[in-house]
């Protein structure tokens, strides 16, 4: 393997983890106050819309689009419709009490359906498939930083080549587990999660906490779906549920990472890692493999790789369950309502 | 001191009578309805009321589409019922997307590789157990590691997806012949394997095997020692185990069932109704199947209502957007709107809103 092959993988490797450590570091926190919300890959899919619909309206309304308006306008539509699909949540699983599995598995249905719908649509007018592209916003998020990009070599290739929003995603990760861990505020929230009733008691307000979690949670997780159309699919659309797919692995990214944003980190960029390690693997255990399942193209022994990050994935997950750490585990309340006069 | 009450005061009330139940989820509905009439109509401005009429129509304006509706409110059926024993247990089997691939697989590759050697009737047979037996399989993996390690099975059945789906697009590539990575119909010429008509009609086999299915659940749920045990550890593992039920032989027995039923439904679907395999054989029935089963409270019987609803729905919108020249993810939207609205009625189902000046003695 060469030297380029890796620094490739590597870059492949880190635009894929980014978008999915939006949908984990989002998911967290509302995982955190205790809302499951099986819906985040609804969320990522609206954000990417909803970033798309905005730059795509600006950038056919003036004749030179200004980058900053761009990613202002496609930012803004993606967190406003994002935050609205967590606020409903919210308003169904805190408020209204609904069951937390049902209402996202139907938020994801429903940010699939907008998205898709939207996006066929979006496709329409500009004239067919393919022909969608809100190249200037997508530019203007893939921006790289001066100097540190170019200058440096192979440490410019490896760390400083990404849009900006790889880095927004890293310092939101590890601010988010300070927020945990060393503000009264995140404090308060974790204890709702673990047990609203005694939260309740000691003072705190549930359904306050439980709403910005989740509106909040849900806008953060929702820039993966525009990170996803801007930077990952370079500023096109197309209706083959890519953002869902990766919202899934966020979800089961929150799980992977025991809930501490940090480990986000390095755990969203092993998934990218292995995500696709099918196409570096040495040509000499391809054959091999290849005689053994006396298949005769490479192509299809490489569906047999793609299962390398799920099978992954679960070995990680028993052997952190075999070790079986009380701080491991789920916030104590997560998946169920909470109703004060219940005992 | 009637002021110091909050304004709006919530109250569980579990006494509310079947009418009164039914008539809350009467009145979501028609919010739901329009609700999406006001969508339809600010996106596509057309009226609404045909596109209802023209929903009716995808449905059941054919003998043939009529059977098609009830054939697929039965797939979605068969998987709602075989999560519904885990979901008792609180065991939240994501996984029955890769349960029914893995079954469909095993029915696929008997098609393929018995086709021309034994009778139809064998191969049916075989496809029926080795499907069942793969799917639970795919259902003990992570039962297994949940029953001794507590390893979450939300994330591991999710994984289980993954890893069916890689398997069944390696197996699409190794048996299609002409390399465009589709199987294509297996034993179109002397459909073997093939689920045969029964009094003329094509798909009332699978109607009879889901039927009988569900009420097997049902049966096995509220009436055997089984299923008293899978209630019991649901409602608490350590009741359960105060009790004696051996929790973890519980939780991989019960996701045996849950993954065989589930397999089963991928044997209905490819030797019923596709006789093709792909990853499009689940076709994301295995999450809807969650909404199914959870709205209907985990009962089998009232399952039969919700499927049909979801599936009436779909059928419905794919019409519309056939009709009216429509993007047929409508479909999906128009169908979220409703269970968002269902969802809002259980709450005014389980409890009551009281306002201040309403005296309670």
């Amino acid at each position: 393997m060469t030297l380029d092959m890796i620094i490739a993988w590597i870059t492949a490797a880190v635009t894929f983890g980014t978008v999915i450590m939006f949908g984990c570091v989002g998911e967290t926190l509302n995982e955190k106050a205790g809302g499951l919300n099986l819906g985040t890959p609804g969320v990522m899919m609206l954000g990417g819309i909803a970033s798309l619909a905005g730059a795509f309206f600006y950038e056919k309304s003036v004749a030179v689009p200004n980058p900053i308006l761009c990613v202002l306008i496609s930012l803004i539509s993606c967190l406003v419709a994002t935050a609205l699909a967590g606020l409903l949540y919210g308003f169904l699983t805190i408020t209204l009490r609904a069951n937390q599995n049902v209402t996202g598995l139907t938020l994801t249905m429903f940010g699939t359906g907008i998205a898709n719908f939207f996006g066929g649509s979006l496709v329409k007018l500009s004239g067919g498939v393919g022909q969608i592209s809100v190249a200037a916003t997508s530019k203007a998020f893939k921006a790289t930083m001066p100097i540190l990009s170019t200058k440096l070599g192979i440490v410019s290739q490896l760390l400083f080549k990404y849009g900006w929003l790889t880095y927004v995603i890293l310092a939101l990760a590890f601010a988010m587990q300070y927020f945990f861990n060393k503000t009264r505020t995140g404090l308060n929230l974790r204890s709702v999660g673990e047990n609203p009733a005694t939260a309740d008691a000691a003072g705190i307000n549930v359904t306050l906490y439980k709403y910005m979690a989740c509106t909040i949670g849900s806008a953060i997780a929702g820039l993966g779906g525009l990170y996803y159309v801007m930077d990952y699919v370079k500023g096109t659309w197309s209706n083959d549920s890519g953002i869902e797919a990766l919202g899934w692995l966020a979800v089961a990214l929150v799980i992977f990472t025991s809930w501490k944003p940090k480990n986000a980190t390095w755990g969203a960029y092993l998934f990218g890692f292995c995500y696709w390690i099918y196409l570096y693997i040495p040509a000499g255990i391809n054959s091999m493999l290849m005689k053994l399942f006396k298949v005769t193209r490479t192509t299809y022994m490489q569906n047999l790789y793609k299962m390398i990050p799920y099978i992954v994935t679960i070995i990680v997950l028993v052997l952190v369950s075999s070790r079986n750490k009380r701080d491991n585990q789920a916030p104590q309340s997560l998946g169920t309502s909470y109703f004060r006069e219940e005992r | 001191m009637a002021n110091r009450q909050p304004i709006l005061r919530i109250r569980k009330n579990e006494e509310r009578s079947f009418l009164s139940k039914l008539l809350i989820k009467v009145i979501f509905i028609g919010i739901a309805l329009l609700i999406s009439a006001l969508f339809i109509n600010l996106v596509t401005k057309l009226d609404p009321l045909k596109v209802y009429a023209s929903m009716f129509r995808g449905a059941f304006s054919t003998t043939r589409r009529t059977w098609i509706t009830i054939r697929d409110t039965a797939l979605l059926l068969s998987i709602a019922v075989g999560l519904t024993p885990a979901f008792k247990m609180k065991f939240w089997n994501t996984g029955a997307e890769g349960q029914i691939l893995v079954g469909g697989l095993v029915t696929a590759a008997m098609m393929i590789y018995l086709g021309d050697k034994l009778p139809s009737g064998v191969i049916l047979l075989l496809s029926f157990v080795g499907s069942a037996i793969a799917g639970a399989i795919w259902g003990f993996i992570p039962a297994y590691f949940k029953a001794r390690y507590n390893t979450n099975e939300t994330l591991f059945t999710l994984m289980m997806n993954y890893v069916g789906i890689q398997i069944v697009e390696f197996f699409v590539d190794v048996w299609d012949k002409k390399q465009s990575h589709s199987v294509g119909v297996i034993n179109a010429t002397n459909q073997a394997g093939w689920f045969p008509s029964i009094f003329g009609q094509q798909y009332l086999l699978n109607i009879i095997i889901v039927a009988v299915l569900t009420i097997a659940v049902y049966v096995y749920i509220k009436y055997s020692k089984h299923g008293y045990e899978v209630t019991v550890t649901g409602e608490s593992e350590n009741t359960a185990r105060y009790t004696g039920i051996n929790v973890p032989n519980v939780i991989i027995r019960t996701m045996l069932l849950s993954g065989a039923i589930c397999g089963l439904a991928g044997f209905t679907e490819v030797a019923g109704i596709s006789h093709t395999i792909s990853v499009k054989t689940s076709g994301g029935r295995g999450f809807t199947a969650i909404i199914a089963a959870w709205l209907a409270k985990l009962n089998p019987i009232v399952m039969i209502i919700y499927s049909f609803l979801i599936v009436f729905l779909n059928k419905g919108a794919v019409q519309i957007a056939s009709d009216f020249n429509l993007n047929e993810y409508a479909s999906n939207i128009i169908s979220a709107i409703l269970l968002f609205c269902i969802l809002a009625s259980e709450f005014f189902t389980n409890y009551e809103v009281i306002f201040r000046h309403k005296e309670e003695h």
